[in-house]
């Protein structure tokens, strides 16, 4: 059986900024689970139980199941709850999300509403990363069809659940993709992690008990309301349901967004790209956005992209941002760029990570730039030994991961910069391997 | 220092929060008052903070943290172009070269005749598109060769020229 998408069915990158309005959503089948979950009196305990079943996990890189995520809200709570839907795509190599709120805000919209039902949260906000100013304006237009239409405000379809909806803007920080530092943007402050415990279930937006999920996450919903968990965990595999929206980026003939099924191989997934450019050959990828640990070919083209295949490879799927990089790459150029992101993102709240970013960065810097030490890839390890595990948020590990693992895996060009002061891959052949992109005319 | 119309802006995003979290507007409030003056100026921020009942410090903190805030006057069109790795890999840094070829300037600097300012940014979310760059925060340039960067420049050239008649 071939696959259908879910999440991008009907959509058209042609035709796509034309038809995310209302009335073409609702033509693709759009907002026919919420109107199911009114018209069968499905609970919010089923709901739940649904999404559970689908075995969904979070599409924002920790992957955190969906549905376990949903039942840790207070049921009986007297007072506001909060639900927040994180897109705030930062993460280099990302831009899945981009296309959903292109192309099909009002699905994020029917999944936020559902979610909102099955947590009995009154009101949310919808965190846009700021660089996507279009469609934080798109998304406002489409919560006024959304009220207009009666699918989200005072009692939703005639029933006695209300929703309100609001968009917040990002303005450039990455670190508000972390779910605290996302709340603290909210509340019109610096956007800085925050400690957990209190996790956001017990003591989230204003103190309130708030669940965050990602963009992709929420979008998913609706199909699985509609069609069943166990159909949507089918398509993909075990412990990894559904499909999944993969951003590949890079050395590929065509880059852009594939929905594909849990577990397809990741030779397929590059076949779909268009294969390596100019018939050189893969040398490596980060298989879930720069934050994850960068595996070469030989290793990756045995994985199936999915949570479990691709932790056992020992990196992670995270946010399904699949950067390619061909033989024409450097590999401690690759990483310089990497480690200055991480430290010009830095909130600046641990020393660890304050100090620690800046160091890693100063390090490979001076071995791309032929003054390298000895001993300086036991002092890279050694530094993310002391970011790792000691700092309030993911970032510290975030910009530790690719150190060590490009170290691993690509030694030797690391030593060979130390000891030669140059790089093994000619600088012409990395200038024409990265040079302006001009995409085939299809 | 801002205008009604801002003002009235504002007041659409303080209705997105509720009654005694008017703080929450400070970022949109921040991002109309830059649209409207080029940058935020001190006084800008404090009369900001001043209109959501927030401590002057409080809304400099906010500014000054958010990448996209500029605290400084700057060129009437500031360019921000990803060079990140993945955008890199498709040209992100040629693309960043070739306008500062053109423009005669380097990160951070402004053509003399005040209209551009280029910026390096971080990852835009738009990787499938690179190289991409950010005209003035709010408009996403795609596809970037150095056809279509000469094409932009001509363009926003052309536009200043039709506003000045
Ligand atoms: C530094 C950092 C950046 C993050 N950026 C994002 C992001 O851009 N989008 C996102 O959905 N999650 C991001 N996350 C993960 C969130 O903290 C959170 O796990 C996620 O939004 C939860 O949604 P999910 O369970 O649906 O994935 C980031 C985490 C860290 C530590
Ligand atoms: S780990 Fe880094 S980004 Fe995260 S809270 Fe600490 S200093 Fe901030
Ligand atoms: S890396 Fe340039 S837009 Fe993502």
């Amino acid at each position: 059986m071939s696959f259908q998408p879910i999440l991008t069915a009907g959509l058209d990158p042609a035709t796509g900024d034309a038809t995310w309005h209302l009335d073409d959503y609702v033509k693709r089948g759009g907002y026919a689970a919420l109107k199911k979950i009114f018209a069968e009196n499905i609970t919010p305990e089923a709901v739940i139980a649904e999404v559970k079943k689908s075995s969904l996990r979070g599409r924002g890189g920790a992957g955190f199941p969906s549905g376990l995520k949903w039942s840790f809200m207070p049921k009986a709570y007297a007072g506001a709850k909060y639900l927040c839907c994180n897109s705030d795509e930062g993460e280099p190599g990302t831009f899945k999300d981009r296309d959903l709120l292109r192309y099909n805000p009002h699905q994020v919209i029917e999944g936020m509403a559902i979610a909102a039902y099955a947590m009995g949260t009154e009101r949310g906000y919808n965190y846009i990363h700021g660089e996507v100013w279009e469609l934080y304006d798109r998304f406002e237009q489409a919560l006024a069809e959304a009220r207009a239409a009666g699918y989200i405000g005072q009692n939703i379809l005639g029933s006695n659940f209300s929703f309100e909806l609001f968009a917040h803007h990002g303005y450039g920080a990455y670190i508000c993709g972390e779910e605290t530092a996302l709340l603290d943007s909210i509340e019109g402050k610096k956007g800085q992690p925050r400690y957990k415990p209190p996790f956001p279930a017990s003591f989230g937006l204003y103190g309130k008990p708030t669940t965050i999920n990602n963009t992709e996450t929420f979008a998913a919903v609706p199909w699985i309301i509609n069609n069943g968990g166990d159909k949507y965990l089918e398509l993909g595999k075990p412990n990894n349901g559904g499909s999944k929206l993969f951003s590949v980026s890079g050395h590929v003939v065509r880059p852009g967004n594939y929905e594909v099924p849990m577990g397809l191989p990741f030779a397929e997934l590059l076949k779909m790209a268009g294969g390596i450019r100019g018939g050189r050959r893969l040398k490596a990828c980060i298989p879930g956005g720069s934050s994850a640990p960068v595996l070469p070919a030989e290793i990756v083209m045995e994985c199936t992209m999915d949570y479990d295949s691709i932790a056992k490879a020992g990196s992670m799927l995270g946010s399904g941002a699949v950067i390619v990089m061909d033989e024409s790459t450097c590999m401690v150029r690759a990483l310089e760029r990497l480690s200055y992101f991480y430290f010009e993102e830095s909130c600046g709240q641990c020393t660890p990570c304050r100090e620690g970013t800046g160091w890693l960065y100063r390090v490979v810097h001076r071995i791309e730039h032929g003054q390298g030490r000895p001993d300086d890839l036991d002092l890279l390890n050694s530094v993310t030994d002391n970011i790792m595990g000691r700092t309030i948020c993911a970032l510290g590990d975030a910009a530790s991961l690719p150190v060590r693992s490009f170290i691993k895996h690509f030694a030797a060009e690391f030593e060979y910069h130390i000891e030669h002061k140059k790089c093994l891959v000619p600088p012409e052949v990395q200038k024409e391997g990265s040079k302006i992109y001009v995409r085939p005319s299809c | 220092m801002l205008s009604d119309d801002a003002f009235k802006k504002i007041d659409r995003e303080i209705a997105k929060y509720p009654a005694d979290q008017k703080q929450s507007a400070v970022m949109a409030a921040l991002a109309i008052a830059q649209d409207e003056n080029g940058y935020l100026a001190q006084e800008t921020i404090a009369a900001v903070a001043d209109y959501l009942g927030m401590a002057p410090m409080a809304a400099f903190e906010v500014a000054s943290f958010y990448n996209m805030y500029d605290l400084a006057p700057l060129g009437r069109y500031k360019l921000t172009v990803c060079t990140n790795l993945p955008c890199a890999l498709s040209g992100g840094v040629d693309a960043a070269e070739y306008l500062k070829q053109k423009l005669g300037i380097a990160f951070n600097e402004t053509t003399p005749d005040g209209l551009f300012t280029l910026k390096q940014g971080e990852c835009l979310g738009a990787c499938g598109d690179a190289p991409v760059l950010l005209m003035n925060n709010k408009r996403m340039c795609s596809f970037m060769t150095t056809e279509a960067i000469d094409q932009l420049l001509t363009e926003l050239r052309a536009d200043l020229r039709g506003q000045a008649t």
